[in-house]
């Protein structure tokens, strides 16, 4: 398998908090990889400074982010927009706040296309109702006249996954892409990002807090906690088997309808502070 | 039964639907809903977004007025009661917000929060009373002194819980009160009010679209769909055996973190 992104060592700050603590991982070509962490753990500023889309407050310290043979942290700016949309490309996490309110779902949609592919407007549509088709909305036509808020959330999700895909991108990064859907519509939502992936043999960077999703979508994870990777591998293996007790408690504190008295167990406090000591060192 | 609402509808103005003269048409958001809680009982209430959920929750504490039916309080009939004289039953009637970021006032303390909420009722504010609030929550006495900004999304809705333990409640309404938190923090705050209920006797309806939580804390669930009650009944034998195709998709719906290749294709 040959890495399509790799981190290495990457450490980012704000001011002179530290937010990434010398992470270093490996994507493969045609894989789903998730980031796996709680609120601080640092997995959306790992996929924002691959998307190089960092807020400003934050700044990278050292490390390098390799696609393609390039660091993506010493491109310029043209060169990083010629890539986002086309080679690298984006499902967001709200899909309200992420389309334009005052534009119709056609318009958004056959942007990347005119303007990327070079693509004429009738094309454009032709290519845009294709893609609305391969993500399962019923009467695509209706669709491409309406506006984001005559939908509905999965509607809306399955049109952000369509414009991921439109321009067919080496990779995808999802920022938690169905945390704001309905559990019958994020299983529909997870069953086309998957679907999508095979056949397109697109390369997954997958950022969630929910080990039940990246359990059922992703080959491999990475554990975070306060910016630091504490665990690696296969899905399976460190689901099965974690080797870090931080994966372990996270497991535990997950609430499972089918274990209500081995579940929803608080993270003791005695391993927060020693991690806290740990990442800190 | 402290609670019960009994045949309950709820009809709101459909705004979507323009008119120039007269009423605007009726939405009905709850139709014929009939559910009761007993002292120290936990119901679950669960649904999709737009289930109605919240709005039966709302209702139960007359937040809203039903269009149809009846809600019962500790006896006494709540359903059209006037605001003055609803204000002595709503200090037993409490509810925990979905979203504390928003629903404490970013401009005041946590001590002058809990402390509106005593005073408006007419009971004791003193600061001892308000550090042995905290204290039941979990939080030191410190945090009387900051405001909701300072603290983390877990502590704040700690303090939410103990906006409404304060004024000591019968009934408490939650409303996805740990869905915005990380499952470690979503463990402790489910700890805490579990850990109240017994010491109160509060009856509790907690409100969820999260079926795995509600497993925890429910000894009885209630699925909507549409305004509607599909299905309800002792929470571990709803699990066990669902008697409604439409709750049998949603618990298979859930995913576990147990890689299952088959699960994204059934």
């Amino acid at each position: 398998m040959s890495p399509v992104i790799e981190i290495r060592n990457l450490t980012a700050v704000a001011h002179t908090i530290p937010i990434l603590r010398d992470v270093s991982l490996t994507v493969n070509a045609g894989e789903a990889m998730a980031l796996v962490g709680e609120s601080g753990a640092g997995k959306s500023t790992i996929a924002k400074a691959v998307l190089g889309i960092l807020p400003p407050a934050i700044r990278i310290a050292s490390g390098e982010i390799i696609f393609e043979g390039a660091d993506l942290l010493k491109l310029p700016p043209a060169a990083m927009r010629e890539l986002l949309g086309v080679r690298i490309a984006l499902i967001p996490q709200d899909p309200l706040t992420s389309l334009n309110p005052a534009r119709r779902i056609g318009d958004q949609l056959t942007d990347g296309l005119r303007l990327r592919a070079r693509m004429s407007r009738a094309d454009a549509r032709a290519k845009a109702l294709e893609l609305l088709n391969d993500v399962h909305i019923r009467d695509p036509e209706q669709v491409l006249r309406r506006y984001p808020h005559e939908l509905s959330g999965g509607m809306r999700q399955r049109v952000l996954i369509a414009q991921a895909f439109s321009l067919n991108p080496h990779v995808i990064i999802a920022d938690e892409p169905t945390t704001a859907l309905d559990v019958t519509v994020q299983k529909q939502v997870l069953r086309l990002i998957r679907q999508l992936q095979r056949d397109h043999k697109t390369t997954l960077l997958f950022v969630t807090h929910d080990l039940g999703v990246v359990a059922q979508i992703c080959d491999r994870l990475t554990v975070l906690y306060g910016g630091k990777v504490l665990e690696q591998g296969a899905t399976s293996e460190i689901l099965r088997h974690p080797q870090h007790r931080y994966t372990e408690a996270l497991l535990a504190a997950n609430p499972r309808y089918d274990q209500p008295e081995h579940s929803l167990r608080p993270v003791p406090e005695e391993l927060i502070a020693e991690l806290k000591r740990e990442i800190s060192a | 039964m402290l609670i019960e609402a009994r045949n309950i509808s709820l009809d709101v103005p459909d705004m979507g639907h323009q008119v120039l003269f007269g009423q605007r048409r009726k939405l009905r958001i709850l139709s014929d809903v009939s559910l009761s809680i007993e002292r120290g009982e936990t119901v679950g209430i669960v649904g999709e977004s737009g289930s109605g959920k919240t709005s039966i929750g709302r209702t139960l504490l007359r937040l809203y007025e039903p269009s149809e039916g009846q809600i019962l309080f500790d006896s006494a009939d709540i359903t059209h009661m006037p605001q003055a004289e609803l204000k002595p039953l709503r200090r037993r009637m409490q509810m925990i917000f979905q979203d504390p970021q928003s629903s404490l006032n970013p401009r005041h303390t946590i001590g002058a929060i809990l402390r509106g909420a005593l005073t408006l009722h007419g009971l004791d504010a003193s600061e001892p009373v308000l550090a042995s609030i905290l204290d039941r929550v979990g939080l030191p006495s410190s945090a009387l002194k900051r405001y909701p900004h300072q603290l983390s999304g877990g502590q704040r809705q700690r303090v939410g819980i103990a906006r409404a333990i304060a004024l000591k409640p019968d009934f408490v309404v939650a409303d996805e009160i740990v869905s915005g938190l990380d499952v470690s923090t979503q463990a402790q705050v489910i700890d805490l009010l579990k850990g109240l209920r017994e010491e109160m006797g509060l009856a509790l309806a907690f409100i969820s679209h999260d079926l795995s939580v509600i497993r925890h804390i429910c000894s009885r669930i209630v699925i909507m769909k549409a305004g509607e009650i599909v299905e309800e009944g002792d929470t571990a034998e709803t699990f066990r055996s669902p008697k409604t195709e439409f709750t049998r998709t949603l618990i298979a719906a859930i995913p576990l973190p147990d890689p299952d290749p088959a699960w994204l294709e059934s």
